[in-house]
């Protein structure tokens, strides 16, 4: 009779979703305006990229269209995440004014609610300029292309766009214990994706073994990039290290979901 | 002067309102923390490749991004100071009571404010900037003067702020929904204050027309004022200058609002 649950889960986020994409879509003008506002919003920070390479040819060692293809993995993977459970970011809200409540009473898996909640299709701006720029550091890029590298490039996506949704889950069962901490999660959410929009060999090494070591988020874009580029890592990771991500993906979703549980069982009501 | 009394308890009461948050506080000041080291090493980069960029050297470049995240929640360059809860006034119709009041809409909420600025010119503003001066060469004044010049720059900075964003607000009268225009006041807050890059690197006739708009009296200019990049006296003329055209635009905009349009709730 019951449906199991990560597909109970699915079906609710759907329907979910689905009503928040309905009730957007009443006000098409408006839809539109804004997802033409969030689509040059999110490019500001290429049109920086431009700006800094019409007045150098190189940054870190890494020419545009490389830089533009660090840009575009990152952006992509992260466009899709914040598609999908941007309001996970916003969960402390919810917590301090009690509304949490009305989540947790419905036969439906909390996480699923949580980030299908205020699902906001307008996101899909960022994650349309994030290809948009992927897809011209394709065409532009030099590299001797092989089969397994073309393999990479979904697969980066895909795992990227999971470790930061861990990222995300992680983040909100933190908000639950400290409920104003929402710009913690920023700085490691967006900050995460703009921090990967550069070369590794920008930053600082210690910076560097931070992100592949202690937060994987190297492994979205910087580390299986390096080896499509034909670029050495600033680490000297092994060169399998570039197939990893889909593991790096898989152990952070388990322990994002360990936080989860954790989190979510030390919710205590706004007791009013 | 009673006026005087009442704007002086208004601000005080929006540095008490955002002095309430005391987590959130620590939330962003760690926020433009790791901002500040992600942009300092693009910059740093930047420099290498071409040093003198811009007229800064990379300590000068340092100084910059620094100052950017001191700057960015105090004088609410991407937006998120009173504007939205005026907007929300507006559009409920509870602007109509505030319109009652013995006092002067703008001057309310300019009091507020300046209020919310200087909490968070502090309480967000000076943790990041002294991380930063700690952890990566910065270029910093050792004349108390020029730091007061700066200051004056930078409360400066924080009226055409507010200018800018009342006129945004009040668009909310005929608008109703705000969401597109606050959209709009972060893209140009972000992008013409030079948030992303220093003004003075933006290329030919694009870096001339940013530098002549009101938003480069935010950032660029208390920047290059600390410095000692600018002249500090150009620097009040155009700030001023801008200032009064936005307040002076802002009570002939509210005026036409009142005036013309019907009040949400009849």
């Amino acid at each position: 009779m019951e449906s199991s649950r990560p597909v109970g889960g699915l079906r609710a986020y759907g329907l979910i979703a689905g009503m928040w994409i309905r009730s957007s879509l009443a006000y098409r003008a408006s839809f539109a305006m804004t997802v033409l506002g969030n689509l040059l919003l999110s490019g500001l920070d290429f049109v920086a990229i431009l700006l800094m390479f019409s007045q150098v040819d190189a940054l870190g060692g890494y020419r545009l269209p490389e830089v533009a293809l660090l840009y575009g993995l990152s952006v992509t993977s992260f466009g899709l995440t914040d598609l999908m459970c941007n309001s996970l970011g916003q969960l402390g809200q919810r917590v301090r004014d009690g509304t949490l409540d009305t989540l947790l009473v419905r036969p439906a898996p909390v996480l699923a609610q949580a980030a299908a909640d205020r699902f906001a299709l307008r996101r899909v701006a960022r994650l349309t300029q994030g290809m948009l720029v992927l897809g011209y550091a394709l065409v532009a890029v030099d590299v001797d292309w092989t089969p397994l590298k073309v393999l990479l490039l979904p697969v980066m996506l895909v795992s990227g766009a999971a470790i930061f949704g861990a990222v995300f889950v992680a983040g909100a069962a933190f908000q639950i214990l400290v409920q104003d901490a929402a710009e913690v999660q920023s700085a490691f959410t967006y900050g995460g994706t703009t921090l990967l929009q550069y070369p590794p060999t920008v930053f600082g090494k210690e910076l560097v073994r931070g992100v592949t070591f202690v937060l994987p988020l190297a492994f979205v874009n910087w580390v299986p990039a390096a080896y499509v580029l034909g670029r050495p890592y600033p680490l000297g990771l092994p060169e399998w290290a570039a197939f990893a991500p889909p593991l790096v993906a898989v152990g952070c979703c388990a322990l994002a979901g360990l936080a989860w549980r954790v989190g979510l069982r030390s919710y205590r009501s706004t007791g009013s | 002067m009673g006026a005087a009394r009442l704007y002086v308890a208004v601000a005080a009461g929006g540095f008490r309102r955002y002095a309430t948050y005391r987590a959130a506080t620590a939330a962003g000041v760690f926020t433009n923390t790791v901002f500040g080291v992600i942009l300092v090493h693009t910059y740093l980069a930047l420099w290498d490749e071409r040093p003198h960029l811009g007229g800064y050297d990379q300590a000068q470049a340092v100084t910059y991004v620094w100052l950017g995240q001191a700057l960015l929640a105090g004088l609410a360059i991407q937006g998120g100071g009173f504007e939205n809860e005026l907007m929300e006034r507006i559009r409920t119709g509870d602007v109509a009571i505030d319109l009652y009041r013995p006092a002067d809409l703008q001057m309310w909420w300019l009091a507020s404010d300046l209020g919310r600025s200087l909490f968070q010119l502090l309480g967000r503003g000076v943790v990041p900037f002294v991380v930063g001066a700690l952890f990566f060469p910065v270029a910093l004044p050792d004349d108390p003067l020029i730091w007061l010049a700066f200051g004056v720059a930078v409360v400066l900075g924080a009226v055409v702020s507010f200018g800018i964003r009342y006129l945004v607000a009040l668009s909310a009268f005929w608008l109703l929904d705000g969401k597109g225009m606050l959209q709009l006041l972060m893209i140009t807050g972000v992008f013409c204050s030079g948030m992303t890059l220093p003004l003075n690197v933006f290329p030919g006739v694009l870096g001339e027309v940013v530098r002549a708009l009101p938003w480069s009296a935010l950032l660029q200019l208390p920047a290059d004022v600390l410095m000692g990049k600018a002249d500090p006296l150009g620097a009040y003329v155009f700030a001023v200058a801008w200032a009064v055209v936005l307040l002076v635009g802002g009570r002939l905009l509210e005026s036409a609002a009142t005036r013309r349009v019907v009040v949400q709730g009849g």
